[in-house]
């Protein structure tokens, strides 16, 4: 079996796997932020059984780190070798004709996303890990306090619109990431499926909500908290 | 009509090509493509030039010999035809046409627009076929039951001629397309069965060692295909091969 993951198709199964790991964690993610918006206690709640929970942070965090680290590591191992297997470049060439602009640049797209991730790790993730594996303070509540830290620390890293702005952004090119991923992923799996047109339409629906949804957190706190 | 024609020249595998213009006049809309060409090449040899090397041989879009990139796309603007089925009537007086050979590293320019596709060849070798006894007592392939609709999937895939232009309009120079044709092809019916996991496993190691890139899904390959083949075809190979290695 691991002569299959050598493959061209194998290191496909391979990608598509991570990615259906990833949106299956995109839904989780959001659907824990979007009670940002209605209760400020249910969401510390969660955030702080996400933050705190030992399966969660021992068992699933490195999962998902691995899986965001392998998607992206394979995306750019699978893109060199797309590019040495090209040769010399068409001078005119067509590809508006026949395919999507976002299926053919995948690889952008992924790299605005990353450049975000590393933006959204140094918001939230370095400064959690610090404080509760480095710093050992696990309660959870603002110092000196009996509430909850994490609502304030969302609202207080949305004051910035340029902060606002950049997520957005990188919001937009996670559904043009989407919009092709998500049918794609099916493809590479072997499936037909992405081809039929219900699985088509809830690939659109799937990668324009969850990408709006954020936005919608990241503005809202934004405005809510001028 | 009058068109000039901007053709990639290189006179053989060693030398460095480059795009050379040339006009071409009172070109009837009724010339297929490589009619067209033919009447460079008399303008040239008459002029004491070399005269275009391109590949040809049907001239009815069934051999899948002619190759040519045209302004952007493989076989040119038209859909489900071959470069000589295309006609000057979808090209209009004044125009100018880019012409260049199918290109990936795995098809090197042997000259000017002729490429080497031995590439296609050798991943047949690998696997695409199947193996009978022909001794005497073969039996008669319609005395085995197959449903109308594998037969037809199985018929639709066989229709892939290895033009190569699936790999040529890839971004990534993927083959793809046609090796999920030619293991699908026989991947649908039963006298493919015994000898499918070898099939599919030597035919896509083949195809990896030749070069070809990676498929992203893009399906450009089955719109600029002049054979309709079907991006099914890429997801039947890759279920054949994760069926082959769970084996």
């Amino acid at each position: 079996m691991s002569g299959f993951f050598k493959s061209s198709i194998g290191r496909k199964v391979a990608m598509a796997l991570s990615a259906f790991f990833l949106m299956f964690f995109l839904i989780i993610h959001l659907a824990v932020n979007i009670t940002s918006l209605f209760s400020v206690e249910l969401f510390n709640q969660l955030s702080h059984f996400m933050g705190t929970n030992p399966l969660v942070q021992l068992a699933l965090q490195p999962v998902l780190i691995f899986g965001v680290v392998f998607h992206f590591v394979m995306g750019f191992i699978l893109e060199i070798k797309n590019r040495k297997a090209i040769g010399i470049s068409y001078a005119k060439n067509n590809g508006a004709a026949n395919s999507t602009w976002i299926s053919r640049n995948m690889i952008y797209s992924g790299l605005v996303i990353l450049a975000f991730l590393v933006l959204h790790f140094i918001d939230f993730w370095f400064p959690e890990m610090k404080l509760k594996y480095i710093e050992g303070d696990m309660t959870g509540v603002i110092a000196g306090t009996q509430e909850f830290r994490y609502f304030e620390e969302l609202q207080h890293k949305f004051l910035s619109p340029i902060r606002v702005g950049a997520y957005v952004l990188a919001f937009i090119f996670l559904a043009l990431h989407l919009l092709h991923g998500f049918t794609s992923a099916f493809q590479s799996m072997g499936s037909t499926a992405g081809r039929k047109k219900a699985l088509q339409t809830f690939g659109k629906i799937y990668a324009y909500a969850i990408p709006l949804g954020f936005i919608i957190i990241a503005v809202w706190h934004h405005f809510n908290h001028l | 009509m009058n068109l000039t024609l901007k053709i990639w020249r290189q006179k053989d595998s060693n030398a460095k090509g480059q795009m050379v213009d040339y006009k071409v006049n009172d070109i009837s809309e009724h010339m297929s493509f490589l009619e067209m060409m033919d009447v460079l090449n008399e303008q040239l040899i008459n002029s004491g030039e070399e005269p275009v090397a391109f590949d040809h041989d049907c001239r009815e879009g069934i051999c899948g010999m002619c190759s040519m990139y045209i302004n952007g796309e493989a076989h040119g603007p038209d859909r489900g035809v071959t470069t000589c089925q295309l006609h000057m009537r979808m090209f209009k007086d004044g125009d100018t046409i880019t012409i260049e050979p199918f290109r990936a590293k795995a098809f090197p320019v042997i000259k000017d627009l002729v490429v080497d596709r031995t590439a296609f060849e050798r991943i047949q070798q690998a696997g695409g076929y199947i193996s009978v006894n022909t001794s005497g007592n073969t039996q008669d392939a319609n005395a085995i039951p197959i449903s109308k609709h594998a037969a037809d999937e199985a018929m639709d895939a066989a229709t892939c001629i290895g033009c190569g232009a699936c790999v040529a309009t890839c971004k990534n120079s993927s083959a793809m397309l046609f090796v999920g044709a030619k293991v699908s092809q026989y991947a649908l019916l039963p006298q493919g069965q015994i000898e499918a996991a070898d099939r599919v496993r030597n035919m896509v190691a083949q195809m990896d060692a030749e070069g070809f890139g990676n498929c992203t899904n893009t399906g450009a390959c089955e719109v600029e295909c002049p054979k309709g083949i079907s991006l099914d075809n890429i997801a039947r190979m890759n279920r054949e091969l994760m069926k082959a290695n769970l084996k």
